[in-house]
């Protein structure tokens, strides 16, 4: 009963990081806001719903699998952000107005000359 | 449309559904086992849903990328939670496949908007 009530609750705050994430995907102003929001939390809330899985099920194949997939998420997640963030500079999307701090222009410019 | 009658609309539809889902009875098509995991599924919905909005309404072609990106991840996150109640446990493998996929695929994805060559 206890280890039941241990995954729910990893459920629920992976559910809660989820909801949050995609909150975030529908109100940040550019490009780089969104992809900053939604990748942590997105995520960290799936990271805890596989571990709440892993809690429910134990040692057993399936929440082995549960804890290899943890692992792939948090081992891609970060990679395919950061290369769509490149991505996303080089392709001209510009930054918002409010931004105080561009240091990657200077060095596209750097390379480009 | 004005833009603080759509801000309106759309925090009085995410309240609405967050909501239903929190306090409302369960339909019964959902009913398996437990109350619980059928609230967890339809969270999921509403964070898929959510998602959608942004491909629809996405102004660049990165913003649709990094939508679709979040979706698969939340994909995985569904098919583990459906594991549970149906007692069928290939789902989590379904998970881990659709999260090898989206990852190749978002990183081909994102080397052509870079618009370099594969190898670089």
């Amino acid at each position: 009963m206890t280890t039941e009530n241990i995954g729910m609750a990893l459920v629920i705050i992976g559910l809660a990081f989820d909801f949050f994430g995609c909150v975030g995907l529908i109100r940040f102003p550019d490009v780089y806001g969104r992809l900053q929001a939604a990748a942590k939390c997105v995520t960290l809330g799936t990271c805890g719903i596989l571990l709440g899985l892993f809690v429910f099920k134990g040692f057993t194949p399936t929440g082995l699998k549960a804890l290899l997939c943890l692992l792939f998420i948090i081992l891609t997640a970060p990679v395919s952000a950061h290369a769509l963030a490149r991505g996303a500079y080089r392709s001209g999307v510009k930054p918002w107005k409010g931004t105080v701090r561009d240091d990657y222009s200077k060095t596209i410019g750097e390379k480009r000359s | 449309m004005n833009k603080r009658l759509s801000y309106l609309l759309g925090v009085i539809g995410t309240v609405a559904a967050v909501s239903v889902i929190l306090f409302l009875p369960v339909p019964s098509i959902l009913r398996w086992q437990s109350n619980f995991l059928a609230r967890a599924l339809m969270a999921l919905l509403l964070c898929a849903f959510l998602c959608l909005y942004r491909i629809l309404r996405g102004p660049t072609a990165v913003d649709r990328a990094v939508a679709i990106d979040m979706l698969g991840i939340l994909i995985v996150g569904f098919c583990s939670v459906l594991s549970l109640p149906t007692g069928r446990d290939w789902y989590i493998d379904i998970g881990i496949v659709w999260a090898l996929q989206s990852f190749i695929g978002i990183m081909a994805l994102s080397k052509y908007l870079g618009g370099q060559d594969f190898d670089d």
